[in-house]
This record gives C-alpha cells, structure tokens and sequence, in this order.
C-alpha cells in the first residue's frame, strides 16, 4: 500500500486516497473553438508512462483536497507531492 | 500409549501439566509446551499422512514453519480447520486432529495404487491427458480431480471466530526474534527507537534456543530469555510471539498474522482467534534465519527421514527422540550437534559424512564422545515401507559421480542436512536483487530497494559471533538514523564452536540398475526424474519448469525444495545456478487463513449502514428495507397479509388520491457559498442558472466530459451567495468530488465552497392533491397558496418551533413539497406530519411506490441515466443552453451523439394490458425472428400505473422518436416471456404537467 504524502495532512496511507488519473491533462478553456482532434485528446486519449509519471489522487477520506503526486510507474517510488494549484 | 519416545528431564516443555489430545480417533498424551508434531512424536507416530500424487506414507520433516508433510485436518471447538501443519500446531486439552489425502485410512490407502502407477503419473500428466475429448473435461475429469487433489476439507458452516485488523507505525520492525533479531532489536530498543520484534513461535530465540553457545557468560538461551525479559519492560517496544511477518509490501508496508487464539481449546471472550497487523515501518530488519535444506537420496520421503535440525529442536525442545537408532547424513558440520546431542541422552547415533575427513573442533568432539563415523559415505536410499527400517549406504568417490559396494545398515530415522538455505522471502518481496553466495551455494539478499536490511543468517552469516556484533550495530545505526539518539550499548562476548567449510553435493547419484524415487518437493510429490523429464520436453525457464512440475508450488511454497530444484536443472543444463536464477517470491510466506484477511468486514459489517433519523418509526410502522447503496430505506410499509406489489399500489394511489409522505433524507444534499457560486452552477449544469432568483429552485442535469448524464437533482437559491444543491442518493459522493475537482484543479479562480450536508439534513417529500391543505395546517401563519409558494419556490417556516424548509418541488408529478430539518428533529418532523396529516388520509411511501410514480409521469432516474445515455436520450435536449459553455457541452457535437436514429426514452404498454414486463427485456420487432435477433432497445423500469391500472414501462429505443404508436415484442429469455407492447409516450401521465402547478 502506497504511503502518500499529502501537502496538508501529511504521509497517510493509500486507502485514504482516490486515484484521480493523469495530472497533467489540461481542460481547453470555456467558450473557446475546440477541434475534434484537441477534444479527443482531453477526454479520452492518455499516455501510459513507463517510470516518472504526474498523477491526480483526491484526499477523499482526508482533507478532501485533490493533490498532484510524481510517481514512478515501475517502482512506486513517490518523488514529489504538491497541492492542485502548483504545478511539478 | 505412553509417551516411549519421550526423554525423562531434556526439553523446555511442562511436565507437570499433562494434556490429553485425540489423533485419527486415537487418544494420547503430551505435555503443555508441545507441538501436536512433539506430542505424536513422543507417542512414536511417524505416520501422519499420505502424499499429493502417490499417496505415499508421510511423517514429519521438519519441526516448523517448512513442514512439508505433517498437514492435519484440525478440529477445535466445533469448528473443523483444514491445512494446519502439525509442527506448528501447540497442543491444547482436548486437540482433535486427522490426516488428510487418505482414504478409508492413513494405514490403508486405496489412493496409495497410485504408487505402483507411476509410469503412468510424469510430470505434467495432467496437461497431457484430460486434453481430449473436450466434453469429458466437465462430466469425469474436473470432478474427479477434484476429489483426488487437494489436503483436507474447507467448513461449510459460517466461521463463528473473530478476526481482528490493526495498523501500527513503527520505527523498526524486526522479523525474527533469534539471535540476528534479539540483537537489533536491543541496541534499537536502547536507542529510543519504536520497535515491534516478531516471532512466528511461541518461544522466543530462535537458534539459540537449541545450539550449545555462550553470550555474555550464559547460554545462548538463558542470554535469549533475559533480553526479551527486558525488551517487555520497555515502553517503546511491542514484543509479539505466534506472529509471523508474511508480507514486505509498497513503500515499506508489512503484513503480519498474529495467532491470538490457536493454541487455546476455545477463543477467549473480546479476544479474536487471529489478528492481521499492518505495520508501517521506517526501517525493517530481517532476521528471518535459514533453513535446512535436504540432501536428496532414494526413498527421501519415507517417515523417519528428517531434517537434522528438527530432530535436535524435537531433542531440545520437546525432549522427544524422533529414533533411537539414528543415522545422520551430512555434508556439514551442524549436523554433528545433532548426533553429539543423541549421544548426550544415551543414544548411539552413526555419522555418514559425504566429506573426506574433514577436521574442525566439533568433528573432533564427535570423535572424542566415541560417535561413529564413515567420512566419503552416503545414504543411497531408505528401506521401509511406513517407517524407516534400515538403510542402504555406500562409499562415495570424491568426485561425487561413483558409488561403492552397497552395504546395509539398521536404523529406524535418517536425520540429513545439505547445509543451510538463507530464508530471503521478506528481502526479495520488498524487491531486493538477490544475488548467488558460492561460499554458501545459496542466494541472499543484495541491494535493498526499500528500507530495509537482512542480518544473520537470513543474509548469509552462520557464524554467531559476527551475527550478533553486526546485528547490534545495524540495530543502533538504523535507530540513530530515524531518532537521532546516540546511546550505543556494548555487544556481549560470544563463544561458539567453529565449523569448517560444507561439502557443495546435494543429490546422491543412483546405483546401477536402480530406479529409486528421489524427491525434491516433498509435498507435491515432485522427483528428480520429473524436473529431468520436464528439461528434455524443452522447459528451460525455472518459472516454466516450477509451473510444469509444479515445484515449489505447494503450501509450503518449496521452502525445503526450492534450492535443490535449481541446483538440479542447473547440473543438467550445465550451467551455473545463478544464471538459472530462482523464481519470484510472494507473498504470503506461510499460508494465511481468509478469516485474517477478511477481519471484521463480513456481513452487514462489511460496509456501513446509513440510516435515516426516521429508520425506527419506519422499523416500528412495519417498513420492509431495501439497500440504497449504503442506506437502508422502506421500499414499502406492509399492512396485514399485504405484499411488494399490493402495498406498494396501495400507497402510490393514496398519493395520487389523498396524499403521501416519503422519507428523503437520503439524497445528496451538498452546500454552496461564495460570490461566484452561480457561475459555477452555469458551468456545471447543462441549462442557465446565471438568472435564478433568491427563494427559488431549480431542476438541473449535469454531464461528464464525455457528454454523458452524469446527475440529475434540484438546486435551491437560499440567498445571494448561497445555494442547496441536492443529488440522487447514489451519486452524492460522486458528485462532490466531481465539483472539488473543478473547484481545486480547474477552475481555482472562482470564490466557491461547497460541502456535504447529506447527513445535516433529514428530509420528508409530501404529495398528492391534499398536499397543500396538510402544509397550510404544519405551518398555519405562511402564506402557501399557488401565489404565495409557487411551483419550484422555496420558503422557510416554523413547524411547531423548529426551523424547517420548505421547497415546492414534485419527484411523483403530483402537487408535493419537500420538508428538510436539522436531522436531530428528523423524527419530530416526520410524526407531526403523519399526526396533521391523519385528517388527510395520510400514508407513508417507500421507494417502490416512488419508482411507480416517477415511471408512469415519465421522470428519468438511474435505470435511465445509467452511464451510456446523453441528454437527448432522456428527453432531456431542452434543458441544454445553446448560449453558454459547460462541462461536457462539446461532447454532444461528436457524430454519434447527433445521429438521427439515436435512442429515446419512450413508454410501453403491453397489448393484452395484463402482463408486466420484465425490467430488462430487449425490444425486438419479430418475436420468432433467427438468434441473434436484433435489439432496438431495451426496457429500463416497469410498474403498474395506479392511475390506468395496467402494466407500464419506460425504455430506450434507437429511433425512439418516431417509434411511437408502433407494435413490437419484449423479450425476456430469462424469464421465458415474449410480450406483444405498444409504444408511447413516455409522459403517460399528466403529460402537460399540471398538477405540480395546481
């Protein structure tokens, strides 16, 4: 079980934890011109890292905040944890 | 029977508590402090059980966690247990045990034919016969299998036993309490560190409790004893015995499974039978220890074949002899403490040595005690049947590859070591890259990969003085690091005996013309010649020839087999047993029972119960539950001999006729504030919020990225900033996070809280056409007249001095109101209402008289928004604004979500007006059509209509659009139904919508 450093709670345990999916897909901007393509990549086309990895978890039996965890893919091993509004 | 085989003063058990215990219906005798193994073993059974394949005699092999034969079927207080191993099972007054894999008995086993066919049984005989005819697979093969595999019989009955979860954080977690582990754990223990030390025995110390050292001016034992004495005393450690460290997880996670009860006859009360730990440690020492590992010979299985380690613990430990004619086989020196042990008790034991002349101080003790010894001789093979009767030795060259004359000799147990295997499970779980120790001829841990660090003879180490000097300092240094203390503790004096370097032969080479049965795993009856067979069919990898032969692949996962497998395949590969390499380690390490890993979470324990603030009036009002996820709410109040469908058409008319109340507490209530929480509203649903004035309600339907209908509910303007959103009760978590994520990731420039209040508030919907009338008497000074509170208005009022809401919302269609107090006047609320409302012919409705109200006004809900629909789907296209962007908006652009022949809910009637349609039936256009008969939709709810008083359905239909008024079939295969139903419109009721605006 993974032990996650949450940026306000601090290390807590996995099952604590929701998994949130990639950290860095971006949602295009309200009210702007989207190509199928662009949207196509938002909703449904993801990349399946081997090693580092940029990733949502949602402290949903915590603080209830999201937080963006740098993950290693292959070995777990946890780099970087920061709240939703920074970036890695 | 007396106790023949027991030792009159040797031994740590207590004689003076004599306990009785029946095996195979037989009742005998030990004493408390004994293994069921110890205690049949002082009885003189060596018979316990038949093997997996060939239903040969099994005994004992070890004396521990490595067992590979002794498997008993268990029964202890009522409850029968599968899969116990008797080396480890303690004894208890009144233990019942039995062999297994045997039939009619152990002594006489029909199974045992399998012996005399076992040309016929190679490796992977299964693979190649029950291939054909396929059809044979189901009705002969499977079953009878079935019936032959297996150890022992899993209880049909409901476990009445507690099994308890824990978590614990420590500094250092130590797996192994012998010397490597007391070590550690002391220096850390003494250096402030948190410490839990584990031992998987009762008895704590490991090796030390059977070798002849000195530490510290006492023996290894007495030194053992007062160490974990003084360890109890700390307050910074947990010392627990009977727990076995089984698991090395992610990020430095251990599970570990503590037998709380098993040894007792019956489960103290508040106490569980067992205990799974999952332990979070910042360091982890591994003492694991080794094991011995065989010497692989003739016959190897036959009982009164042991290992030489667990016939000194059964000397040491129990003071049973497990012969008294032995002969030790060795290829090392620890062995010859068992012989100078047998020796000590006035046993005359005989040493077969595969060394030529080796010399070392304990040799030399040999000797001098007058033990025989034949240096350059090995066991070819046992003799005996059930039990060891002699055995065939013979002088063997140096290079190990010829064999002398062969001469017998009378004995009654071989006790054989092939020296010692470091147990590396934890390191190589933990993901270690173990690397090969040629002094040693077996893997150890390498580099760790978590924090973790093996010490003793589990890395590798058989000598006690550097066992304990290096566990002291890796105890200390491991502390330092994590508490920053500095108390360094001086390490004891050691003294031991020095042995001398072991022989690398593990497999005694066949004679001429001989075909004896050599095994490497015990347990799953696999031999040499199976492994060679598998290597000539062209198995190379070691996971592939493990998985052919099934090698190392028993309970008990090859602890004994493993390292001899592979020095096998390496000999015949000509390769060198590195580059064979061994196969991956999982957990668990010792077989873990399901109760542990379940805990508590069985039953109704196995989620919460949610439950309304009203649940017992509902309980005391005859109410029949049903589970709404976690909830529990009435699906209908049963009166007389009523059931489902009478009571539940009962109340669905008393709400289109008088009126009803619904208890709606458990919709997902969610809080809004902030200066841009009506911008985020307009993001979130598809439809304009921007405009909602204070005091009024709105129904809204929000989608995922994808454009699918993720939520429908109403939200409520409370004030300028303030706004009551509620779901539907099984999306209310759901939601929440989806509104987080836009708040936090998305969008975090708007000014917007939100917070559930699904529990805040506890909520009772009133409807029917005499609603009005009972509110107008709940709440005599509001003005609650069609002007004064109309349609999706809200208000607040005072019922009867507690401070209520009142929305102006319909889920049945009629004219209904919602009522939400604080959820501590849930019940106060909900009976004032039952006792105003008595004059109005008031009834309570369940969730089944709701379903029927909402199905035939042609209200969507989940059996319609069910995660594949869009808006348009629902019937819902009107509620999508064209002049704004929200989530999902651009999803509803793509080809298929535009298509002309997209689905729709309609309604359906059957023709003959009678006959309920099964929820779940496909529409098709010919009843009769071939298979697969093509699907234009399928039926999501049905009820009765109270209001015509037949058969009605909602369903989604590709095209539904221009379906209506055309005939087709529902067909349930299921139910063995095909209905002739006409399609119509999904408003079957009031569908202009009047009555809610009354």
């Amino acid at each position: 079980m993974l032990y996650i450093e949450c940026p306000y709670c601090g290390l807590r345990s996995q099952n604590e934890f929701a998994y949130g999916g990639d950290g860095t897909v971006k949602r295009p901007t309200l009210n702007k011109e989207v190509s199928d393509k662009e949207w196509d990549n938002f909703v449904y086309n993801r990349k399946s890292p081997r090693g580092k990895h940029v990733e949502l978890w949602h402290h949903i039996s915590g603080c209830r905040q999201w937080i963006k965890v740098q993950r290693d893919t292959v070995t777990h091993e946890i780099f970087k944890t920061v709240s939703a509004d920074k970036e890695i | 029977m007396s106790q023949t085989y027991r030792l009159n003063n040797s031994g740590q058990i207590n004689r003076d508590k004599k306990i009785s215990f029946k095996f195979n219906g037989k009742k005998y005798f030990g004493y408390e402090g004994d293994t069921l193994a110890s205690a049949l073993l002082a009885n003189g059974i060596h018979l316990v059980g038949r093997s997996f394949k060939y239903h040969r005699p099994r005994g004992f092999f070890g004396a521990g966690v490595d067992e590979p034969y002794a498997i008993v079927q268990m029964v202890r207080n009522n409850e029968t247990e599968p899969n116990v191993r008797a080396t480890e099972q303690e004894l208890f007054e009144g233990l019942e045990a039995k062999s297994v894999n045997c039939w009619p008995s152990v002594n006489f086993d029909i199974g045992a034919i399998n012996n005399f066919f076992n040309k016929f049984l190679p490796a992977g005989f299964y693979y190649k016969t029950f291939m054909w005819p396929k059809s044979f697979w189901y009705r002969i093969y499977e079953p009878f299998i079935r019936k032959a595999a297996g150890f022992g019989v899993a209880s049909t009955k409901y476990d009445s036993e507690r099994y308890e979860h824990k978590y614990e954080y420590c500094d250092l977690l130590i797996a192994g309490s012998g010397p490597a582990g007391l070590s550690g754990a002391y220096a850390a223990a003494k250096n402030g560190a948190r410490v839990i030390l584990a031992e998987e025995k009762p008895r704590f110390g490991g090796s030390l409790l059977t070798s002849e050292v000195n530490i510290g001016n006492q023996s290894g034992k007495d030194w053992a004893e007062k160490i974990i004495a003084e360890l109890k005393e700390m307050p910074n450690v947990t010392v627990k015995n009977r727990s076995q460290v089984f698991g090395y997880y992610d990020h430095n996670m251990l599970v570990m499974s503590e037998k709380v009860s098993d040894h007792l006859p019956k489960t103290k009360k508040f106490s569980p039978k067992q205990r799974l730990w999952y332990i979070r440690a910042k360091e982890v020492l591994i003492s694991s220890g080794s094991i011995e590992r065989p010497i692989v010979f003739g016959n190897n299985d036959t009982p009164g074949v042991v290992l030489a380690s667990a016939a000194k613990e059964y000397l040491k430990v129990y003071g049973v002899l497990v012969g008294k004619k032995p002969l030790v086989f060795t290829n090392n020196d620890s062995a010859y403490e068992t012989a100078i042990e047998f020796k000590k008790n006035g046993i005359d034991p005989i040493i077969l040595d595969s060394r030529n002349a080796p010399k070392s101080e304990i040799i030399e003790e040999a000797k001098n005690l007058g033990i025989e010894i034949k240096f350059s001789y090995v066991v070819v093979a046992a003799n005996g049947y059930k039990k060891v009767k002699s055995a065939q030795i013979a002088h063997i060259s140096s290079d190990k590859r010829n064999l002398g004359k062969i001469e017998k000799i009378n004995c009654d147990c071989i006790c054989v070591s092939g020296f010692w295997t470091p147990t590396i499970h934890l390191s190589s779980q933990s993901g270690n890259k173990t690397k090969f120790d040629e002094k040693i001829d077996a893997f150890v841990p390498g580099k760790s990969k978590q924090n973790e660090t093996t010490v003793g003879s589990a890395s590798g180490i058989f000598n006690l003085e550097e066992t304990i000097s290096t566990s002291f300092e890796k105890g200390y240094q491991l502390s330092k690091k994590i508490t920053n203390n500095d108390n360094k503790v001086s390490v004891p004096q050691v003294s031991e005996k020095k042995f001398t370097n072991h022989d690398k032969f593990w497999c005694v080479p066949l004679p001429d013309k001989k075909n004896f049965k050599r095994f490497l795993d015990f347990q799953n009856d696999v031999t040499v010649s199976d492994i060679e067979l598998a290597l000539r069919e062209g198995y190379r990898s070691i996971e592939h020839v493990k998985r052919y032969t099934t090698l190392g692949m028993a309970t008990d996962q090859g602890k004994t087999s493993n390292l001899n497998g592979l020095q096998l395949v390496s000999d015949v590969e000509n390769k060198v047993v590195p580059s064979v390499g061994h196969t991956t380690f999982r957990p668990p390490y010792t077989p873990v029972s399901i109760g542990a890993i379940v805990g508590r979470e069985i039953g109704k324990h196995s989620k919460p119960t949610r439950k309304s603030p009203m649940h017992s009036w509902h309980e005391k009002n005859n109410a029949v539950f049903v589970d709404a996820g976690m909830w529990l709410r009435p699906r209908y109040y049963k009166k007389g001999n009523e059931g489902l469908f009478e009571a539940s058409k009962r109340e669905a008319e008393n709400v289109r006729k008088n009126v009803g109340v619904c208890d709606v507490t458990t919709l997902g209530k969610i809080d809004i504030k902030g200066p841009d929480a009506a911008e985020f509203l307009n993001r979130v649903y598809t439809n304009a919020w921007l405009k909602l004035p204070v005091g009024k309600a709105r129904y809204g339907v929000m989608l995922r990225e994808d454009g699918i209908v993720m939520d429908d509910g109403t939200t409520t303007r409370i004030s300028e900033n303030h706004y009551h959103m509620t779901t539907t009760t099984a999306q209310a978590a759901n939601v929440l996070s989806h509104l987080e994520y836009y708040l936090q990731l998305v969008w975090p420039d708007l000014n917007v809280n939100v917070v559930s209040t699904t529990e805040q508030w506890a909520g009772a919907a009133i409807a029917g056409p005499k609603s009005r009338s009972l509110l107008q008497k709940l709440f005599p000074n509001k003005d609650l007249s069609n002007e004064g509170l109309p349609f999706m208005g809200y208000t607040e009022g005072d019922l009867f001095g507690v401070p209520a809401r009142i929305f102006r919302i319909s889920f049945s269609g009629e004219l209904a109101y919602e009522l939400n107090v604080q959820s501590d006047f849930g019940n106060f609320m909900w009976e004032k209402i039952i006792e105003v409302g008595n004059e109005f012919e008031i009834q309570p409705y369940g969730t089944e008289a709701l379903s029927t109200l909402r199905i035939e006004m042609g209200h969507v809900a989940g059996s319609e928004l069910d995660g594949r629909t869009i808006p348009y789907d629902n019937g819902l296209d009107g509620l999508i604004s064209k002049k704004k962007d929200f989530i999902g908006k651009r999803s509803l652009n793509r080809e298929a979500f535009i298509a002309q022949s997209r689905q729709k809910v309609v309604g359906v009637v059957p023709l003959d007006k009678k006959t309920s349609i099964p929820e779940g039936s496909h529409l098709v256009k010919d009843a009769s059509a071939k298979l697969p008969n093509p699907k234009l939709g399928h039926i999501s709810a049905s009820c009765w209509s109270v209001e015509y008083n037949n058969p009605f359905s909602l369903a989604i239909v590709k095209d539904g659009k221009n379906m209506i008024g055309k005939k087709l079939y529902a067909l349930s295969p299921l139910k063995n139904k095909s209905i002739p139903v006409e399609i119509v419109s999904s408003h079957y009721v009031d569908p202009k919508g009047e009555r809610v605006r009354s």
